[in-house]
């Protein structure tokens, strides 16, 4: 109860800071501003670090982990994202959207029963929609919070201080996965078995992405500022629900085009 | 002698229309650019022939110079003359290496044009997916295809599962600029360093 109030005061903060800096309208409905790089020696410090983890840790596991057979990644990587469900159905509502809530709660019964604990999606073979994650970043970013200042967080990478605000709420009971796992008196649930999920979370991400950054690192003359900007246009992608293909995500960067005359 | 009057007019008509070319759709541009590029990875080249023929194939197919001048973003008000020229040359090294070298790690992609959508005057989008295989999943790309002139499309930017390869090097440009106290002769000097690797 009280971690909850917690998540509530949280959540009024956030936002009431943004109303009284704002002139009204949501930040997100006006041409995208440039997110801060208000600590850029220490990101670029963290960023290092990571890429030094990552060569020497999460990479070689990602490429073993692509190794196993196609069957049981699939598996691990539907039951990783069948708990995602647990943040993203009160997302969903927090957002308003009940019916993708309903919708959502469909789809994660269903997997977790009939798909054995999420092993198989079901739901998918049944014609649910496609399924998109949401998270207490995007709700916040929904409501009108700014991302604040960017961030890159030691192992877990790109973020904002937006974001990572988002992510304390699940540990401050907005994770039912969490709350289960760590705080639940489960025989069979623990704090070991929530950090293995997010762990597989993690490696499974790295895995479908070994080849797109090896590429981008060997072309970038600032890798830094390249996934800096790729995080950001993902989060607003996000956060805007704008799916991919739609003709809104061209007319975020129209008027800088419209300046460019050559031929 | 019906086929030499034909030939006749056909003649005449190019001769007085000089620049007569035939303009074409923006998706068939597209889906004969990517098929092109395909032939290329999938034919018997060595690497390094497939990088001069990805090169052919952007310098007519994609205008260098005018993402060369999006990507500086707000620095574009700010450069000198005799800067510009410097690094307009640059930059057109650095985005063909940049260019085939991303293109020449895949083999045999297959990318299917699947719609169009016009923006305004000056730009088409054109949707477009790389193919699912065992080894990657499906990929959306959409293309912002420069219309002004129709007889001469270029591509501007490729948006790859919603995200904008130019934009994202604007905004990796302005981070090597910005570093540098604002200086644009270091976003220069760092295009010749990577041409020149």
């Amino acid at each position: 109860m009280i971690k909850f109030l917690k998540l509530i005061l949280i959540i009024l903060f956030l936002s009431t800071n943004v109303m009284a800096g704002s002139d009204g309208e949501l930040e997100l409905s006006k041409k995208s501003k440039a997110v801060e790089d208000c600590f850029e020696p220490l990101n670029r410090a963290t960023f290092s670090l990571n890429q030094g983890l990552d060569k020497a840790i999460f990479k070689p596991i990602a490429k073993s982990y692509r190794s196993l057979p196609p069957s049981i990644k699939k598996g691990t990587g539907n039951v990783v994202e069948n708990l995602s469900n647990l943040i993203t159905i009160p997302n969903n509502l927090l957002q308003g959207d009940v019916k993708l809530a309903v919708i959502n709660t469909g789809r994660l019964v269903i997997n977790s029963t009939v798909g054995l604990l999420g092993i198989i999606d079901v739901a998918d073979d049944l014609g649910f929609p496609k399924y998109e994650k949401e998270d207490y970043g995007q709700t916040l970013g929904k409501w009108g919070v700014g991302p604040g200042c960017y961030i890159v967080l030691p192992v877990l990478g790109p973020s904002t201080i937006r974001d990572t605000a988002g992510s304390f709420v699940n540990v401050f009971g907005g994770d039912p996965w969490y709350n289960a796992s760590v705080n639940g008196n489960n025989e069979f649930l623990s704090e070991n078995v929530f950090l293995a999920s997010k762990v597989l979370g993690g490696v499974e991400f790295r895995a479908n992405n070994i080849e797109s950054l090896e590429n981008l690192e060997k072309n970038s003359m600032d890798f830094y500022a390249s996934l800096k900007s790729l995080y950001l246009q993902d989060r607003q992608l996000k956060i805007e629900n704008i799916k991919r293909g739609n003709i809104q995500i061209i007319y975020n960067d129209e008027g800088d085009w419209e300046e460019i005359d050559t031929k | 002698m019906k086929k030499n009057f034909l030939f006749i007019i056909i003649a005449v008509i190019l001769i007085l229309k000089p620049n007569y070319t035939l303009s074409i759709e923006p998706d068939i541009f597209i889906q004969s650019t990517v098929n092109r590029a395909a032939n290329t990875l999938g034919g018997n080249l060595t690497k390094e022939e497939r990088v001069e023929e990805l090169k052919d194939i952007a310098k007519e197919t994609v205008d260098i110079e005018g993402i060369s001048l999006y990507s500086l973003g707000v620095y574009r008000k700010k450069i000198t003359d005799e800067q510009l020229i410097r690094y307009k040359k640059v930059f057109k090294s650095y985005f063909l290496k940049s260019f085939s070298s991303r293109l020449a790690e895949y083999t045999n992609p297959e990318i299917d044009v699947y719609s169009k959508e016009k923006i305004n005057q000056n730009y088409t989008i054109v949707y477009s997916k790389l193919v699912e295989t065992e080894k990657r999943p499906e990929v959306k790309i959409d293309w912002r295809v420069y219309t002004k002139n129709p007889d001469n499309l270029l591509i501007r930017d490729l948006i790859i599962e919603g995200l904008s390869l130019a934009r994202t090097q604007k905004e990796e440009f302005s981070s090597i600029i910005n570093s540098n106290d604002g200086n644009v002769e270091a976003l220069i000097k760092n295009l010749a360093e990577f041409s020149n690797q």
